[in-house]
């Protein structure tokens, strides 16, 4: 059956994502990452809607691309302005919420 | 009955408003005001009186203020024959006062505020005297104990006056703990706080109860009309304006007490323990008051003790269960006492407000009207026959001593035995005495001899006509209230009125005979007192010399007032600054320790989980990926 490796790719980048976002410092490859995840979670709907012949799951990817590219303009924007107060750049060195 | 009892009320309310929102900036206006609003009231009182036929089916309830299942508290007008005198009392002699005061107060610039006490207490008074139930009766006692201290303390700028309206409030405290547990027990006992209830439901209440009842509102009473040992805060009240003593604290307000015990008669005469009660510590305060009274050198001190030991009469007679003759001698005594201490306060106002006796002397040509009016009120106070005190006072007498000489197991008799009457009417023959003899030593010394202090004297003065007025007009009570109420002896105009009133027994005396001889005894215990005053005071007999030689340490005694100050503050107040101190020991200690022990486990809590926020953006994002496989692992495997 071709789901099953649909499944296991999307299962695969969202993992990759994951792991990505949990172990790189560099805060741009972190948001390029949780990208990464969001498609991993696009391949999953779009081979659901295909095996169940339903549009709402590419419906949803559309919807789910769009709040990607707003994700990534606020992530981006967000770490220009960190950048200007904190000059650094690992993500390890944000610490200010410790508690 | 007067279609519309709520005028009475009404009129010294709107003077109240009036005064207090419109005063600030002293018109000339306000005494007058005042005084024109408790005329109206007396006179609406007056009519009420004319149409009313005494009977306690006149009650009228303006509205319900509670209604809460079996609890329903109205806000009501009982206009029975026992209201209707309090109230012509309370009018008639507060109209007078008011008038007197705005002669006496002109000079004072704050005078509004004066305006503003007096009418809310007449108002109050009236709403407690009308009451048809506990609770109003309850609330508006608080509202006079309140007007009592406000105005007690009107010229606040003096450290003795503020302490001794704090005195007044804190002494009144006192009784009005036991008052409310007594109401809160009538509640309970008969499941109503109506009169009427209450009388209906005697029948089947428990006797203890009813004595314990009777007893805990009686302690509110002694707090009320300064009986023993609540009596401390009456002469120290003399602080206020001298209007006020008149009004308030002789007159009207302190007989509230008394009031109370011939309203609640019924109650009483079902409980002869608290009935003894209340006649015991009446003749005992009525004994020391005087005796303290014989020593006291300031004029309105003489007469506050005066009025504690005429008050301890009343008690007296309503102890004997002579409920009518207890009300009898509160009017009377209202005529004459106020117009002794209006008279003092003229007095006072002309000789620059000194009120040291010691200071005065030879008064009498310089205040005609004065003198005249004083005399008058001395001779009705010291029940000389034919005032209005004579009639009154040996009705007292005469009816303790019916009680000494009743048959065991009559009507009359109490379960106690006479014996203990016999005691009370010695001692009111010995008040008798004292009370002749304390009036007369304060006239001689204030009205004749030579004058002591040259300098006043010169510059005394009669007092305006509005403020003689008042005083021909009491005077004029003094003299006729009680032969015009009370003759015949025990069945005149008042004892037949007051039949009327709810649940009042009336006493029927021992015959003419016995009365008379009685009548005579304690005139001749007064005039002797009387006598004797004269011949210390005004012939220079050492009789003062004499008794001090008798009696060694009995005036250090009196004059230090029988260390009930001196008590009172070893163990009121030491017992109350040690009560504190535990408290404070126990507030620092446990209480504070609770508080500051809950906010130290909070931060050492909060240090130990703070740990877990490092801050870092991917420690949390591996949570919640951990979160996640768990979630979904815990789906899949336990499905």
């Amino acid at each position: 059956m071709m789901l099953n490796g649909f499944l296991v790719v999307g299962a695969l980048l969202f993992a990759l994502g994951a792991t990505g976002v949990l172990i790189r410092r560099n805060a741009i490859v972190m948001l390029m990452c949780i990208e990464l995840m969001l498609q991993g979670a696009n391949v999953t709907l779009a081979a659901f809607s295909r095996y169940l012949d339903d549009q709402a799951g590419f419906v949803l990817v559309v919807f789910s691309l769009t709040v990607a590219a707003a994700e990534v303009a606020i992530g981006l924007a967000i770490l220009v302005a960190l950048s200007r107060v904190y000059p650094v750049v690992n993500v390890d060195q944000l610490d200010s919420l410790s508690g | 009955m007067l279609d519309a009892p709520w005028i009475i009320p009404l009129l010294p309310l709107l003077a109240f408003a009036a005064n207090g929102l419109a005063g600030r900036r002293n018109p000339p206006w306000t005494g007058w005001v005042s005084t024109l609003a408790i005329l109206g009231s007396f006179v609406a009182t007056v009519v009420l009186w004319i149409q009313s036929t005494g009977s306690d089916k006149d009650s009228s309830v303006l509205y319900t203020w509670v209604a809460s299942g079996g609890f329903d508290i109205e806000i009501a007008f009982l206009t029975d024959a026992l209201t209707v005198v309090m109230l012509l009392v309370v009018t008639g002699v507060s109209t007078l006062v008011s008038m007197y005061a705005v002669g006496y107060m002109d000079h004072d610039a704050n005078k509004p505020r004066f305006f503003t006490w007096i009418p809310l207490f007449v108002f109050s008074m009236i709403m407690l005297v009308i009451s048809d139930n506990l609770l109003q009766l309850f609330i508006f006692w608080e509202m006079v104990g309140l007007c009592s201290y406000l105005l007690i303390g009107y010229w606040y700028e003096r450290d003795s006056a503020n302490a001794a309206a704090t005195k007044a409030f804190l002494v009144n405290r006192i009784g009005d703990f036991g008052f409310a547990i007594g109401i809160i027990l009538a509640f309970h006992e008969f499941g109503t706080l109506r009169y009427r209830e209450i009388f209906d439901g005697l029948g089947a209440a428990d006797p203890r109860m009813v004595t314990a009842i009777a007893c805990l509102l009686f302690i509110g009473a002694m707090g009320k009309s300064a009986q023993f040992p609540l009596h401390v805060w009456l002469p120290d009240a003399m602080e206020g304006p001298t209007p006020v003593s008149a009004l308030i604290h002789a007159a009207t307000m302190v007989t509230a007490g008394v009031y109370l015990v011939a309203r609640l008669n019924p109650v009483y005469s079902a409980a002869p323990e608290a009935l003894l009660l209340v006649a015991a510590v009446g003749t005992f305060t009525a004994f020391l008051a005087a005796t303290i009274a014989l020593t006291q050198t300031d004029i309105k001190r003489v007469l506050a003790y005066s009025t504690v030991s005429q008050l301890g009469l009343m008690f007296l007679a309503a102890g004997a269960g002579a409920y009518t003759v207890a009300i009898f001698h509160l009017a009377t005594h209202a005529f004459f006492k106020a117009l002794l201490f209006l008279g003092s306060g003229s007095v006072i106002h002309a000789m620059n407000d000194e009120q040291d006796m010691r200071q005065m002397g030879g008064l009498r040509s310089k205040l005609p009207v004065t003198y005249a009016t004083f005399i008058l009120g001395g001779l009705a106070l010291a029940a000389i026959f034919p005032l209005a005190g004579f009639w009154s006072k040996d009705e007292i007498l005469a009816l303790t001593h019916l009680k000494a000489t009743s048959d065991p197991g009559s009507s009359l008799s109490t379960d106690h035995g006479a014996g203990i009457f016999w005691v009370f009417y010695f001692t009111g023959l010995a008040v008798s005495v004292m009370t002749a003899f304390y009036t007369f030593r304060m006239i001689v010394k204030t009205f004749h001899g030579k004058p002591r202090n040259a300098e006043l004297h010169a510059h005394a003065h009669e007092s305006p006509r509005v403020m003689t007025l008042p005083l021909i007009v009491l005077a004029a009570g003094a003299v006729l209230a009680g032969a015009v109420l009370g003759i015949p002896p025990e069945h005149g105009i008042i004892h037949g009125y007051l039949k009327y009133a709810a649940g009042i027994v009336h006493l029927e005396g021992a015959g003419p005979p016995a009365t008379l001889v009685l009548a005579l005894i304690s005139t001749v215990a007064a005039g002797g007192g009387l006598l004797l005053a004269l011949g210390a005071y005004s012939r220079g007999m050492g009789i003062p010399a004499l008794a001090r030689r008798l009696l060694p340490g009995a005036e250090t005694l009196f004059r230090q007032k029988w260390y009930m100050d001196h008590i009172g503050d070893g163990f009121g107040v030491a017992f109350t600054k040690a009560t504190a101190m535990i408290s404070w020991g126990f507030d620092a200690g446990v209480i504070d320790g609770i508080v500051n022990g809950v906010g130290h486990l909070s931060r050492f809590t909060a240090g130990q989980v703070r740990r877990l926020q490092t801050g870092q953006a991917q420690n949390y994002a591996l949570l919640m990926v951990v979160g996640l496989v768990l979630t979904v692992g815990s789906l899949v495997l336990f499905r």
